[in-house]
């Protein structure tokens, strides 16, 4: 991307231009959430300006008005995910909610004590531990794919976890803290040969790379809206409608029913099987101007610009004495997580953050990987599409300061 | 000297300095000439898990007063738990339990107390206070 389009990019986003303890802001914090556009936050606005009224079922004016936002919010995400069916998308509060969704319902229809779930070694905790809750119940057991020494899924040893017990696959897209892009395509078609259905955790992918859930086969594919410049609280589960068919509901209560005795109640149809209660549609419908944004912009000038930033910090990084990358993946997305000699994470992250640059320092919710790793946590530096070269080399001068006051 | 002199001494020390820089070095600088821990008493017992970092403190009663130890994995962290040593360290129970910690707010430190930044300080001082009231009974 050239230079006069990323400053203008940058003007739509009020935040970039904050000062913090009278420095200016650099924020590489965006593997944890991304800051939002002004036409996001204006959604939101007008949303709850001219939009608001509770949706479905509602005979009046305002109320139908939203639905149609709801509804049309939906057909977005389907279209952005290149999905067949808008019944196929269903509206969570986040990957984390859109994880468990399909670990208790699917859960509940298909699993069975002595059976399996795979999981990977490089997982978020969102996407471990609530197939340990469904283990838990079931009596089933957690397997784990082991990765190799760059932070690459060992997929011969994926291949031989598989097997007739195997009940699910739930695989990250894009590792949070090594950045690594999983063969997720591969790991499906291994995964389908033996009929064994794979949810992909999408949270860390979509804001970076094109995603076509029908070219890769999810069974089930996940992420956040707050990840992708869109508001906190709202996510998306999309499901391949047999499937979707074929479990129970994971809440109970309005919306999601056809009718309702005190003797039986029958369920709606999708998706609203899977939306009880009243839905966030301001956020549905903030989501979807979020999606109109980055596809405006595009998703492969993002990518491409976002691995030119990944290329150009880990080499200026290479240049400090004692730096340790860590994931070196051949196919590595918009994060770089890093220590320097023995120096403490918190340590670094803390300094940073005086100098008014923003990283993640610790586990990032991957525990069992920065264990396997040997290593109290990392810094982490992820980048989005507004950030530039400039603010790496900061980051970098900033960096270097930090490590001589620290060793 | 008493808790609040030795507050008062390193609000003093501290505050000669006008860039955050110099305070943080004087920081790390304390938590590099902090007397390590007895490795028999780096136990599980005596860890206090933060997220973001970890720390070890020991206490025992030494003639009616409490001798802190006390580590952690992070240098900012260590300097930090160095400095309540220095204040709360070789006093009685009751003198413990009577001070008010006022001087990591008053050097600019505070955050590093914050209950959000998940670095095991905040239950460090708890912890700290609770050996106090738990030799305070035992000696009753």
């Amino acid at each position: 991307m050239e230079k006069e389009k990323i400053e203008q990019i940058r003007a739509e986003f009020p935040i970039l231009t904050e000062q913090i303890y009278k420095k200016q802001l650099i924020y590489f914090d965006n593997g944890a959430t991304t800051q939002k556009p002004r036409c996001v936050v204006e959604k939101i606005n007008s949303a709850y300006y001219h939009l608001n009224a509770n949706i479905h079922r509602g005979v009046h004016y305002l109320s139908q008005k939203a639905t149609e936002a709801h509804e049309a919010a939906r057909q977005s995400v389907a279209e952005f995910l290149k999905a067949d069916k808008r019944e196929e998308i269903i509206f969570t509060r986040g990957t984390t909610e859109a994880i468990n969704l399909v670990a208790f319902s699917f859960g509940e229809a298909f699993a069975k004590p002595g059976a399996e779930v795979i999981v990977s070694v490089m997982e978020h905790h969102s996407n471990i531990v609530p197939w340990q809750m469904l283990c838990q119940r079931k009596g089933m057991t957690l397997r784990v794919i082991p990765m190799n020494e760059k932070g690459e899924l060992q997929m011969d040893k994926f291949a031989e976890l598989l097997n007739e017990k195997t009940c699910i696959v739930s695989v990250s897209h894009v590792s949070n803290v090594l950045g690594t892009v999983n063969p997720v395509k591969e790991i499906i078609k291994l995964a389908h040969d033996q009929n064994i259905p794979v949810l992909v955790d999408g949270a860390q992918a979509v804001p970076h790379i094109p995603v076509d859930v029908v070219e890769l086969d999810a069974d089930f594919y996940v992420f956040s809206g707050h990840k992708i410049y869109g508001p906190t609280g709202i996510g998306v589960l999309y499901g391949k409608e047999k499937w979707l068919n074929a479990i129970p509901p994971y809440q109970g209560g309005g919306e999601m029913i056809a009718t309702v005795t005190f003797e039986k109640t029958t369920y709606n149809e999708l998706p609203f099987k899977f939306e009880a209660g009243t839905p966030d549609y301001i956020g549905s419908t903030a989501l979807a101007e979020a999606l109109r944004y980055v596809q405006e912009i595009g998703l492969n000038e993002i990518a491409a610009y976002e691995h030119e930033l990944t290329e150009y910090a880990t080499q200026r990084l290479l240049e400090i004495e004692n730096m340790r990358i860590i994931g070196t993946a051949s196919n590595k997305s918009s994060v770089v997580s890093f220590l320097v000699g023995n120096i403490h994470p918190y340590d670094i992250g803390m300094l940073l953050d005086k100098m008014g640059i923003a990283v993640r320092t610790g586990h990032h919710c991957a525990q069992p990987l920065i264990d396997s790793l040997h290593i109290p946590g990392t810094v982490r530096a992820s980048f989005a599409f507004y950030n530039t070269k400039e603010e790496i080399d900061t980051f970098i001068e900033a960096l270097k300061k930090v490590v001589g006051m620290l060793s | 000297m008493t808790i609040n002199e030795i507050q008062n001494e390193i609000v003093e020390e501290f505050n000669q300095f006008d860039d955050w820089m110099d305070k943080y070095s004087l920081l790390i600088d304390l938590g590099n000439s902090l007397k390590p821990v007895d490795e028999k008493h780096k136990t599980p017992q005596n860890i206090i898990e933060g997220c973001q970092s970890r720390v070890w403190l020991n206490a025992e009663m030494n003639d009616g007063k409490i001798i802190f130890e006390g580590d952690s994995d992070a240098i900012l962290v260590k300097g930090i738990v160095a400095l309540l040593i220095q204040v709360l360290s070789d006093h009685t129970p009751d003198e413990i339990l009577n001070t008010e910690l006022y001087f990591i707010d008053k050097i600019g430190l505070k955050e590093h107390l914050s209950p959000t930044r998940s670095n095991g300080l905040v239950s460090m001082v708890k912890q700290m206070r609770m050996y106090a009231l738990a030799f305070k009974v035992k000696s009753n």
